[in-house]
């Protein structure tokens, strides 16, 4: 395996984390509500992936873990922000640092002992053909999942009648509520998915992408993960190809470093967060773009009028 | 299916805010703070009443730990002043973390670069760079916001990373202390450049006097001025705030640059009166800890004063539980998430009545059966 | 109950047939009354009016009509069986339909988008757009099931809440205000599909308050006030002033309007070619507006919602500003670069539509609402501590007393906050607010929208005062009968355009109406 291919297999183990998480929120945000406790979430996933991982022996139980954990921690969100009406910024913050508590907590027992690791699962003829064959079918099941995912996401939200319903909740919880839809149910159900793909997001970290637990070990990634939706300006497809650019400058500052060029380590580190301001910044600029395409209702909590 | 869960909650807006709640709400989270944490402890296998007092009050029975109590509200206080007005005109600056540390890299330059220089001088100056510094952090996302739209929460918050990285360089690299024995950290503070404690009975150092100077200025802004008035009518509402002339733009940045400054002066106090040098790590996250400080100060001066003593202590009581339970310091982490879950919650009772009710599943029962009314 | 002979004389065969019936329903939330024990029976084929005025509780019983709000007690009858109406879904399963005043349509998604959310099933989306598109052949509705609603007119928008309405094949239909975003033509082009809809044997619940069109229109009418039925009439009998009497309970004092004599009187406000970009993809751009406003005259601005109207208050008041100065010009001032508190310093005043989250602030009381908009016009009472602006909270409120007790208004204590007012007495303060100064040149957007006939006639009694007292007033109002009953000069407001201004005395309202439609307002007028 040359160098190059190496880079490219590990730009698809560090997209595929931000991709899922970004789908995930897509539809929270999709539903009009916004999820600022991706990190919290994610990090939960990635505790628990780890812990059921180790219990039972079996990766896969650890990624369902990781699945049902930051869906039922997305609950404490979605009760919060839906049936109490709080602010969904400040619930946000406060879901990311129960989150980063409760992981250390949890995982502090998992310190620098070994995890279980999701092997590759190479998809027969597909996984033969040259180059590609490697990169995109001898892959772990949480890539094809990811993949999976972006397609289901699409479908979903524009060619099914839920989704349709989803969207119309997004756009103006008002009408909808007129119309019979619940918004409150159609919202719980987005938050819960948006969780659950966070948790899953997460348990990547810990059971594909390292196996082993280490503290905060989610670094930003759920935020990033959050700019990608704005990058993507709501659109599924969009959150791919940011999910990719900034896999791959994860990658590549890491190969820049390991090449031993005489920039210092943390700017090269920095350059995922910065990058993220500049293009937050790039898209934003169009401001036009961003208000066609914002859910007209994102962020505004709903209480029916009597 | 959610439709068939046996209870549901339901919300009515309050045309008047409750003026009882806007007072017990607070209280009630606490309480509701401290039962979990009785269960949390319980399902670590520790008595729940001893560790709750081993958090809660052992911290509050000895003079040293009076001080370190102050030492840790000081940033806390400091820095959710400066939220609390960012917060009541609805701009989002959750980096306030990164303004702490680039406020005390700023502030340090002095006793680092100019290692020579101690007179009187020395002291003010480092103070009025910090804030400086941590301006220039906040003045980012503020521009960036106005400029382009850009989304002040994602931006504040990735220069938290960077600013982390800046400081993990500085201490590491061009600042580090040629005599260190190669430790990441600058050269020790000394005379003028040390920020002095206020009493001889312990650490408690002459911050605190800017935090509690701080509340009394931002009351009184708040209280009593334009200035705040204009400030809580475009997080109100913008579309009044236009009719009123307000500027949003220009409160925008006021907010961003105020809040900067305060997190800065936080973070040169504590690097120049608690650490005494810059190391690799300088907060155990009070940018963020600080968030929670203001929400349950309900965004107003003299509750964020109370508050900070709250959340100083809830640090204090995860270092005690360390020592005395062999419990991880993450606790403190796991209070401070909880409190501020139970804080926003409260609040709702403020703006709305609760209505709990059991859903009637038979066409029979016309209307909802009412259990209670809050 | 009032003397109600319908009812009393109704015979046991006439009750079976009745469509929709309602006995003793009453809604309570808290402590309020929202209706209270409320009867009423509409037959097959039978356009029936609902009338009240604002806060009678008619919207309370339309939504516990149609599944969202459940009644505290009483019973709805549907075609002789008592049902529950749990929801907007079983209303639609009985075949209630309803076209809401305040659309409940989504303007990012398309027209069909828009009609399949309301019908069950799983139907694809190209069979809906294709039945719409032959209902609206069928009743007269011309739309294009392609296109976003956020581009539609607010006409456009109510004929796709009636075709996606009627695609649910609905027995009883009910119109909460139809025809107050309409210009008279459209109601008229309304009135001919309502009358299809009652030759199919469908009935209508029609909500208006426009008594007049409810007189030509109806078969039938019941009368809500303070949440009680107060009464039932046949609407053609009765006389538009005997109906509004029964609304209000009392005599509605009328404006007294002397039409100003000064033709030639000194101009206090000049628009000169206001231009104004669109600020977000949903709103209006404005083009080349001309207008002048003379001392002791009132001007009207009509037009169907959404034509421009508040974006020209913002370009007027200055919230947005112009590109160069000469554009808008007060008592012979260039103030076109000005904001808005430059403006008001110089004897300008301005009241917006929107009257909780513009005018005023919900949760403020209303001495701080005082300060929201006297702040720098009263700069001199309200504030001392040379640039500090430290308030002089007491000044504020002996201010604020004045105002309310000027205009009468109606509050729980001395100064609450604005949400606690009902919508007549925080609009009567909000005037107040502005009148309270005197000035020179007022601007009022919709001056009685959702306000009680008490107030408003209170409010419109003021406008014209100002105005004699020699102010220019100009008054954007969507409301026609309002329009003609303030205005010496009428402009309409079409896509951003405004029409040349034309005396009130010599217009009529079929011409207006053709100008609301945008007939005869010339896109190179002002070349020309």
């Amino acid at each position: 395996m040359g160098l190059f291919e190496a880079i490219l297999l590990s730009i698809v183990t560090s997209a595929t984390p931000l991709l899922i998480a970004a789908l995930g929120e897509l539809v929270t945000e999709r539903s009009g509500v916004l999820n600022l406790g991706v990190e919290g979430m994610m990090i939960m996933g990635a505790v628990s992936g780890f812990a059921f991982g180790i219990m039972t022996g079996n990766p896969y139980l650890g990624m369902l873990g990781a699945i049902v954990t930051g869906a039922l921690f997305s609950l404490v969100f979605a009760f919060m922000t839906i049936t109490l009406v709080t602010n969904q910024v400040a619930t946000g913050l406060a879901l990311t640092i129960l989150g980063l508590g409760v992981s250390g907590l949890w995982g502090e027992a998992f310190v620098g002992i070994p995890g279980v690791r999701m092997q590759p699962i190479e998809i027969p003829l597909l996984s033969q053909i040259p180059f590609i064959g490697k990169l995109l079918f001898a892959q772990d099941l949480i890539f094809y999942i990811s993949i999976l995912l972006l397609a289901g996401v699409s479908y979903f939200l524009f060619r099914s009648r839920a989704g349709l319903t989803l969207r119309a909740v997004g756009d103006n919880h008002v009408s909808a509520h007129a119309l019979g839809i619940s918004v409150a149910k159609t919202r719980y159900l987005a938050v819960m998915f948006g969780g659950a793909c966070s948790g899953l997001a997460g348990g990547h970290l810990s059971l594909v992408y390292t196996s082993q637990w280490i503290e905060n070990m989610t670094s930003g990634r759920g935020w990033i993960a959050l700019a990608l939706v704005v990058f993507a300006s709501w659109r599924p497809t969009r959150v791919l190809i940011g999910a990719y650019l900034f896999g791959a400058m994860g990658i590549l500052q890491l190969h820049i470093q390991a090449q031993g060029v005489k920039i210092p380590s943390q700017f090269l580190s920095a350059l995922p967060y910065i990058a993220t301001v500049v293009v937050l910044v790039i898209i934003s600029r169009n401001r036009r773009l961003t208000m066609m395409n914002t859910p007209a209702s994102l962020g505004k909590g709903f209480v029916p009028d009597r | 299916m959610l439709r068939e869960f046996p209870v549901s909650i339901q919300l009515e807006k309050r045309n008047v805010p409750s003026v009882l709640f806007s007072a017990v709400s607070p209280l009630i989270a606490l309480a509701l703070t401290l039962l979990a944490g009785a269960v949390l402890f319980t399902l670590m296998g520790h008595n729940p009443l001893e560790a709750l007092y081993f958090y809660f009050v052992e911290p509050l029975t000895e003079t040293w730990s009076l001080h370190e109590l102050v030492v840790k509200a000081t940033p806390l206080v400091l820095i959710a002043t400066g939220l609390a007005i960012c917060f009541r005109s609805n701009n989002w600056n959750i980096g306030a973390e990164g303004q702490f540390i680039v406020g005390a890299i700023a502030g340090a330059a002095f006793p680092v670069l100019l290692p020579g220089f101690e007179s009187f001088a020395v002291l003010p100056l480092m103070m009025i760079c910090g804030m400086l510094g941590g301006m220039a952090w906040a003045f980012i996302p503020a521009f960036l916001k106005n400029r382009f739209g850009a989304n002040e929460i994602l931006t504040s918050l990735m220069l938290v990373y960077v600013a982390e990285l800046l400081l993990d360089w500085m201490v590491r690299g061009p600042w580090r202390n040629p005599e260190g024995y190669n430790f990441p950290e600058t050269r020790s503070f000394s005379g003028w450049q040390v920020l002095p404690e206020m009493l001889t009975s312990g650490r408690a150092h002459y911050g605190a006097l800017f935090a509690i100077l701080g509340v009394l200025l931002m009351w009184f802004m708040l209280a009593k001025t334009m200035k705040g008035f204009e400030i809580s009518v475009i997080g109100q509402a913008p579309r009044a705030g236009r009719f009123a002339g307000f500027n949003p733009k220009a409160t925008t940045l006021f907010v961003f640059l105020v809040s900067g400054a305060f997190a800065g002066l936080a973070g040169i106090a504590e690097v120049s009166g608690a650490i005494g040098q810059l190391r690799p790590s300088i907060s155990p996250g009070y940018g963020f800890t600080a968030i929670i400080v203001a929400f349950l100060g309900r965004l107003n001066p003299p509750g964020i004063f109370a508050a900070g003593l709250v959340l100083a202590l809830s640090y204090l009581g995860g270092e005690a539980v360390q020592v005395s339970l062999q419990m991880s310091d993450k606790v403190a982490s796991v209070f401070q998430g909880m409190l501020l879950i139970f804080v926003l919650g409260c609040d709702t009772l403020i703006h709305h009545r609760v209505r709990i009710s059991r859903t009637g599943t038979d066409a029979a029962s016309v209307g909802e059966v009412k259990n209670g009314t809050v | 109950m009032t003397s109600d002979k319908t009812a009393a004389t109704s015979s046991v065969s006439q009750m079976d047939s009745v469509m929709l019936g309602v006995k003793g329903l009453t809604k309570r939330f808290g402590e309020v009354v929202a209706n209270d024990d409320v009867d009423l029976n509409i037959m097959p084929g039978e356009i029936h009016a609902l009338l009240g005025e604002n806060g009678a509780g008619k919207s309370t019983l339309v939504k516990m009509l149609y599944g969202s709000l459940q009644p505290t007690a009483g019973e709805i009858i549907w075609k002789g069986k008592p049902v529950r109406i749990a929801s907007p879904y079983e209303a639609r399963q009985l075949g209630i339909g309803i076209v809401f005043q305040h659309f409940s349509l989504f303007d990012a998604l398309s027209v069909a988008d828009n009609i399949a959310l309301s019908l069950a099933g799983d139907e694809n989306i190209k069979s809906i757009a294709e039945k719409a598109l032959e209902f609206s052949g069928r009743y007269g509705l011309p739309l294009n099931p392609r296109s976003m609603v956020g581009d539609l007119s607010v006409g456009e928008r109510q004929r796709v809440e009636i075709v996606r309405c009627l695609l649910q094949n609905p027995e009883l239909v009910i119109l909460d205000e139809p025809t107050s975003v309409l210009t008279p033509q459209e109601a008229e082009r309304l009135f001919e599909t309502l009358e299809i809809l009652k030759g199919e044997g469908r009935s209508v619940l029609f909500i208006s308050h426009r008594l007049e069109e409810v007189r030509r229109l109806c078969d039938k009418a019941t009368i809500l006030r303070n949440a009680k039925v107060v009464g039932e009439c046949l609407p053609r009998e009765e006389t538009a002033a005997s109906i509004a009497r029964m609304m209000v309970g009392s005599e509605i004092s009328h404006v007294r309007k002397q039409t100003s004599d000064k033709p030639e009187s000194q101009p206090l406000l000049e628009l000169n070619d206001v231009n104004l970009q669109a600020a977000t993809p949903f709103s209006v751009t404005l083009k080349d507006i001309n207008l002048t406003v003379g001392a002791g005259e009132i001007v009207g601005i009509a037009g169907v919602a959404g034509n421009g109207q508040s974006e020209l208050f913002e370009a007027v008041s200055g919230e947005r500003l112009q590109g160069h100065a000469g554009a808008i010009r007060m008592r012979g001032m260039d103030v076109g670069r000005k904001g808005i508190n430059w403006r008001r310093k110089h004897g300008a005043a301005f009241i917006p539509e929107e009257r909780l989250g513009h005018g005023a602030i919900s949760e403020f009381h209303l001495s701080e609402n005082m300060l929201l908009a006297r702040h720098q016009s009263d700069k001199v009472a309200f504030q001392w501590g040379h640039g500090l602006g430290i308030i002089w909270q007491d000044l504020v409120r002996k201010a604020t007393d004045r105002v309310c007790e000027m205009m009468d208004v109606r509050k729980p204590g001395r100064n609450p906050v604005a949400a606690s007012l009902s919508g007549g007495n925080l609009q009567k303060f909000l005037v107040g607010r502005e009148l309270d100064r005197q000035p020179s040149v007022l601007v009022i957007n919709q001056p009685s929208w959702g306000v009680d006939a008490g107030a408003a006639s209170r409010i419109r009694q003021a406008i014209i005062d100002l105005a004699r007292s020699g102010s220019a007033v100009l008054v954007i109002s969507q409301d026609l009968d309002e329009i003609f009953e303030l205005s010496d000069r009428i402009a309409v407001m079409y896509d951003g355009r405004l029409s040349s201004p034309l005396s009130a005395a010599e217009v009529g309202r079929e011409e207006v109406g053709l100008l609301m439609a945008g007939i005869g307002i010339s896109e190179d007028r002002h070349a020309a």
